[in-house]
């Protein structure tokens, strides 16, 4: 890659890091939210893309790893007082433990079986959330603002249901998790990434171990929908088992697919615009999730490159 | 009640599970080992049977009886029109891609969903059974519906054998499942034979929904759990087996009727899923047996 | 002289099928060898498990003195045995630079981080150095799906090239070229192989009896013959088996 195309992204990705920023001092209060909640679960899309977008292995039960980050966190502030970022880093690990150790088996599997096993998997894991109800609270949820507040009064630190902590701590992770992916992506391993997605065998003969570079793509993709899920938690102060059903799976692939998968920029747009579309709909219906499938249809049948994916074919083939 | 008799009630409720879960399971595994491709959507099939029951029997409101048999036809031919439409629109459109197919499925899970939601409404609605009668054992009384379940299924999936090793049909399917290409240079019209295992994959997923709505109400987010079930069932009984399909069934089946009885229905799914880990881990050739994605 | 790479008794079943049988195959270093048989003689068979795509039922695989039948695909190639396919795959979306930059790359990192800190002037170096060699270098920001196939086979030798090959299997390499297309890939290999062992699998004998040092006939699974070109042509047996007179 030539050090101008790296110039060109870098510029590109900090510039969108920066409006980002910029824009919370001109957001309506309604939409400072919405955007703040949209970059907490844009997060989550940046960790499925690495995965599905670039390594080309698509997961049906990406819901586990955030409500394994979301549950670590939660449940170590609610019963045990860790403070937010305490949490939020054991969400982190939560989340990138648990891929890593569920890769070692579903990587064992390939294509199609793969979806299945992260499937089966994914609900695996939300009915041991029921299971255990006693101790995960899992079929009514629970917030933490009492545990947040208090450790708030006690002077340790902000308050993060304060609308301005609340977009910038969103920020924060996002960023984080943005760059660390363009980097990714732009890097000598990112090639090798999406080499494994157009034709594993060939690259195992070009000197890679495939397993590997799968592996990490997995744990890293854990690792990042954990931050997502810890970072609700403790910005949306509320933890529930919802975040675990299958539907939360799905979303990330669909706000992949409709930003373009296997681009920096995709998982963010898709999950801005469905967002909104789905905010849009639920005021009409409680059919809302029409949306969701209607989406994916027609995503598949007439623009399975996503925006992004097509504004780099059409305009831009140096974005990353 | 004592331990015997308790055992013989879950290996009996696991028996009646087992059946409609092969019949459930077998559209899955027809679909996948002939088309290669996995339907998302297939619990929404059952899901449609149950509803297209409970508005027969609403239609027929003086006998339970009448509205099931109605049921029994209306609904498949019913949900096979939409899986034709669905094979004709959609998959077909996207040449089968496994990836692509599964996306359009899931989007068809949602839709479909979404318009029984909004038609039917949010409600679990009860449909009475087509016989009342109770099969009396020493310790306990016993839903003969339940036993007319399962020998409604076994029969059903008699004539799924029998279609499978001794019609044209089943030839065309096992010729295309060995080999797409040389099927087709053999003359079998393969798009033709991939749109009716389709649309008999989602019939015997609807006929299940309509045995079952008696004992489970119709509710419009109750095509998960058969969905999850069967695609266990599918991995560990092998693709397009019938044999291993209604062996597997077995297993899943009287495994989930016991552990809920002495456990709980949750502890049993929990259970299935891991028992499917295991099988990877021994199998990792896939679950299918073979890597093809 | 001591063999590069030698073969002891190398099986392979596929179920009923003895797609390989037990065969002994060396070649020296330095060599071009030719492989040749009629379809199904397991020639591709064999150099897939030579590559380490499969892995044999029976036998031993030594390559420069060690033994490398346990060895997984990855550390063959990085050990320096490459195979190039039969069918051309590189990756279609990716530009020639990066399809050789894919290769390149692997012999100048070490383990997975060390792509972090990869130099990637000196990467560019070696890619331009093996597009170079097979004459790409105008081309190397086009696509590779957007190449003629003639191409595409060129790049794949690139890829393999910038691999640094002690051995270079080149699966039928001709297959599908235009004569003028044929003649610059000989012109290629017979300029690697001054410094690369080849052992190259061809059906098209011109192509073989021109390039080879040595040629291998093999016959259902097993070796027929071994020996010079000229020998190979006159031998009887051969022709019964192979050229089909």
């Amino acid at each position: 890659m030539s050090a101008g195309r790296l110039r060109r992204i870098l510029v590109l990705h900090l510039a969108i890091v920066g409006a980002l920023f910029a824009v919370q001092f001109f957001l309506p209060d309604y939409h400072h939210t919405n955007v703040a909640r949209i970059l907490v679960l844009a997060t989550f899309a940046i960790g499925y893309n690495l995965l599905f977008g670039y390594t080309g292995l698509m997961s049906l039960g990406h819901a586990m790893f955030f409500a394994a980050g979301m549950y670590a966190c939660g449940l170590c502030i609610y019963y045990f007082n860790v403070g937010a970022p305490g949490g939020f880093a054991l969400g982190v690990v939560a989340g990138g433990t648990l891929a890593a150790v569920f890769g070692l088996v579903a990587l064992r599997t390939s294509g199609v079986s793969f979806l299945i096993v992260t499937m089966m998997f994914g609900q695996a894991c939300y009915l041991t959330l029921l299971y255990f109800n006693e101790i995960t609270l899992g079929d009514q949820g629970f917030t933490l603002s009492s545990n947040l507040d208090a450790l708030h009064r006690a002077g340790a630190g902000l308050a993060y249901s304060d609308p301005d902590v609340k977009y910038n701590a969103a920020w924060l992770v996002f960023t984080g998790a943005f760059l660390v992916s363009a980097l990714i992506a732009a890097s000598p391993i990112g090639r090798v990434l999406i080499a494994v997605r157009g034709n594993e065998e060939r690259t195992r003969l070009l000197g890679y171990n495939t397993f590997a570079y799968k592996w990490l793509a997995l744990c890293l993709s854990g690792a990042i929908a954990g931050a997502a899920g810890a970072a609700y938690a403790v910005l949306f102060s509320y933890v529930g088992a919802s975040f675990a059903s299958i539907l939360y799976s799905i979303y990330p692939l669909l706000w992949t697919l409709l930003g373009g998968a296997g681009t920096t920029l995709g998982p963010l747009l898709g999950t801005g615009i469905m967002f909104y579309l789905i905010d849009i709909t639920s005021g009409w219906t409680n059919a809302y999730l029409f949306v969701v499938g209607g989406s994916l249809l027609a995503l598949v049948l007439w623009f399975p490159q996503g925006v992004m994916g097509a504004v780099r074919a059409r305009w831009a083939r140096w974005l990353p | 009640m004592s331990f015997g008799p308790h055992l013989f009630l879950a290996v009996l409720e696991g028996t009646v599970t087992a059946f409609v879960l092969a019949l459930t399971a077998l559209g899955l595994s027809l679909v996948f080992g002939v088309m290669r491709i996995v339907n998302v959507a297939h619990g929404e099939f059952f899901m449609l049977g149950a509803v297209l029951a409970w508005y027969c029997s609403t239609l027929i409101s003086g006998s339970p009886l009448l509205g099931f048999a109605l049921a029994l036809v209306v609904a498949p031919l019913l949900v096979g029109a939409l899986a034709l439409l669905t094979d004709w629109s959609v998959l077909k459109r996207v040449d089968y891609n496994p990836e692509s197919t599964i996306v359009a499925t899931i989007g068809l899970l949602y839709i479909v969903q979404q318009l029984v939601l909004t038609v039917f409404g949010p409600e679990a609605r009860p449909v009475a059974a087509p016989v009342y009668f109770r099969v009396s054992f020493p310790w306990f009384g016993y839903s003969g519906y339940k036993l007319i379940v399962a020998g409604l299924s076994a029969s059903l999936l008699l004539a799924t054998w029998y279609a499978l090793s001794r019609t044209r049909l089943g030839l065309y399917m096992r010729a295309t499942q060995q080999d797409y290409e040389i099927a087709q240079a053999f003359g079998v019209p393969v798009r033709n034979v991939y749109a009716t295992v389709f649309a008999l994959g989602a019939m015997l997923a609807a006929v299940a929904g309509v045995l079952i709505v008696p004992v489970q109400q119709a509710h419009y987010l109750m095509g998960l759990d058969p969905l999850l079930l069967s695609f266990i069932v599918v991995i560990i009984g092998g693709l397009g087996s019938l044999k291993g399909t209604v062996v597997a069934a077995f297993v899943i089946g009287l495994s989930d009727g016991i552990v809920s009885v002495f456990f709980s229905p949750t502890l049993a799914k929990i259970l299935a899923t891991l028992l499917v880990a295991a099988v990877l881990v021994v199998r990792p050739g896939g679950l299918f047996g073979d890597n093809r994605a | 002289m001591t063999a590069l790479l030698a073969t002891d008794g190398l099986s392979k079943r596929f179920g009923g099928l003895l797609a390989v049988d037990g065969v002994c195959f060396e070649v020296p270093a330095g060599q071009i060898r030719a492989v040749i048989g009629p379809n199904g003689a397991g020639k591709t068979t064999l150099m897939g498990l030579i590559s380490g795509r499969l892995t044999p039922s029976a036998g031993h695989i030594l390559f420069n003195g060690r033994d490398v039948t346990r060895q997984r695909a990855w550390d063959r190639a990085r050990s320096g045995i490459v195979y190039t396919f039969q069918v051309t795959s590189v990756f279609p979306e990716l530009s020639c630079y990066e399809n050789v930059a894919l290769a390149a790359q692997r012999q100048l990192t070490r383990g997975m981080f060390g792509q972090l800190i990869l130099d990637e002037k000196r990467l560019g170096g070696r890619v331009r150095e093996a597009l170079r060699q097979v004459g790409l270098v105008d081309v190397e920001t086009q696509v590779a799906s957007a190449l003629p196939y003639g191409h595409q086979r060129l790049l794949e030798v690139a890829m393999s090239l910038a691999l640094e090959p002690r051995l270079l299997i080149l699966d039928e390499p001709t297959q599908g070229l235009a004569n003028a297309e044929i003649d610059t890939l000989c012109a290629h290999v017979r300029e690697i192989a001054a410094r690369i062992t080849v052992v190259i699998i061809e059906h098209n004998m011109p192509v073989v009896l021109d390039l080879a040092d040595w040629i291998t006939v093999m016959e259902r699974g097993a070796v027929l013959a071994e020996g010079p070109p000229a020998q190979i042509a006159g031998d009887p047996d051969v022709q019964r088996a192979y050229l089909g007179t």
